[in-house]
């Protein structure tokens, strides 16, 4: 989450004062992304700093202080909407590491291990689901960012399922072979360290 | 007198004998007591669907028993057990099974007509039901007049017009895009909070996280099922990731 362009976005609407952009913030993320004041001063330092917002000459820094973004900042902000963050190189997923792991290792059941991820995961999205239920119906923001973590969760739920399914198959076969722990799959695609 | 509203006891499904044999449901215990929402999710070929006819005494079990409102259906007659689906059972399915040549009102007010209810006290109802949807200006329109959403609301209206109790949903999202397929749990969620217990068949998570418990079926066993969830105060802890 990128705090600095979070901020710009708000100061493109017109000057604004620390403490207005902080509450800003917190109020448009649906109250999920709690974040403190002190970042938020030294956020916009940064910004000024940068050349990406000027602030009013007279008036000390504090909570009075005004300010606006620059020709600089809009067009920051305009190349960081329209640049994809990195989804290129699969992460190593613990959860991912740790079915592999539970098919090496004699006495456990790795479909016991997959239900057992499967059940919090589900208990996290009916957490998810309620908030969504008693909060978000009248609340554009909560209601974007409620539906972005279960997407997320449930894309776990679903390579749970895939793995699941693809493990029975493999072990109805004749000598399944057992994966390695970690596949080569760093040449290939290049695993982020 | 227990207020659970569906009760599984110990019941298993078989079907066809000898080398065709499949063992559908071994064994479910399950109870859903009024107010309550049970989401039932599982594999293909797990049983979920078994589960679902079974305990609308679509179909009988092979053995164990099922309690409807506290009456154990086995010991109902056909008559009896035909009463029981009409008025306290409403079914949701993924295709909506809307009927083509009656409209949004006639096919809400079908259900009580049947039953004997006055056609006028029926349409009655059934625009009550339509309106608690807010479907009351889509009454007079046809089934292929409606988009898909609305067509399963249509479909919600009807499985609840009257006084039913229990509700059961086989995928009841079928093939309606998130949006849609969240507006159709929504309402659902509201049924159950005027005291209908439903039972939601499906393989969809993002569906499963309305209910209240979700119970996992694998091989026709319950093998395993969530526990209840804490506030959703508990999410608001965490910071974003810098």
């Amino acid at each position: 989450m990128s705090v600095r362009h979070a901020l710009l976005a708000l100061l493109t609407e017109g000057p604004k004062y620390g403490l207005q952009l902080r509450e800003e913030f917190v109020a448009r993320t649906g109250e999920v992304w709690p974040l403190n004041v002190g970042q938020v001063y030294t956020t916009l330092q940064r910004l000024e700093r940068d050349g990406l917002v000027e602030s009013d000459d007279t008036a000390d820094a504090g909570p009075q202080k005004g300010f606006r973004i620059t020709p600089e900042g809009e067009h920051e902000l305009a190349g960081w909407l329209r640049t994809p963050p990195d989804l290129t190189s699969p992460p190593r997923d613990e959860l991912v590491i740790k079915v592999l792991v539970a098919l090496r290792v004699p006495g456990i059941d790795v479909h016991e291990v997959i239900q057992v991820h499967r059940r919090y995961v589900v208990e996290l999205m009916q957490q998810w689901t309620r908030l969504k239920d008693d909060e978000a119906e009248f609340d554009l923001g909560l209601a974007l960012v409620v539906d972005a973590e279960l997407f997320r969760l449930d894309s776990v739920i679903r390579w749970l399922d895939a793995a699941d399914g693809r493990l029975k198959r493999a072990a109805a076969e004749p000598a399944a072979p057992v994966p390695a722990l970690m596949p080569r799959l760093r040449r290939r695609v290049g695993v982020r360290r | 007198m227990s207020d659970h509203v569906l009760e599984l006891r110990r019941v298993s499904k078989v079907y066809g004998t000898g080398p065709t044999e499949v063992q559908a449901l071994r064994g479910v215990d399950l109870s859903v007591e009024a107010g309550a929402m049970v989401a039932v999710m599982g594999p293909s070929g797990s049983g979920k669907s078994s589960l679902l006819t079974i305990a609308g005494s679509l179909e009988d079990p092979t053995s164990g028993e099922v309690l409807v409102g506290g009456a154990a259906v086995s010991g109902m007659s056909r008559n009896e057990r035909a009463r029981l689906r009409r008025r306290y059972i409403g079914y949701v399915f993924q295709d909506f099974n809307l009927l083509p040549g009656l409209t949004a009102a006639e096919n809400v007010a079908l259900p009580l007509e049947l039953d004997g209810v006055a056609a006028r006290k029926a349409r009655t109802a059934g625009m009550a039901a339509l309106d608690g949807l807010g479907l009351a200006d889509r009454a007079d329109r046809f089934p292929d007049e409606l988009s898909g959403g609305e067509r399963q609301r249509v479909a919600i209206a009807r499985a609840v017009v009257g006084q039913r109790r229990l509700l059961l949903a086989d995928e009841p999202s079928g093939a309606l895009d998130s949006v849609n397929g969240e507006a159709v749990m929504r309402l659902m969620h509201a049924a159950c909070k005027r005291g209908v217990a439903a039972v939601v068949v499906t393989h969809d998570a993002q569906l499963a996280s309305w209910a209240d418990r979700v119970v996992f079926l694998r091989d026709g066993r319950v093998a395993d099922q969530t526990m209840p969830p804490p506030g959703p105060e508990s999410l608001l802890a965490s910071g974003p990731g810098q």
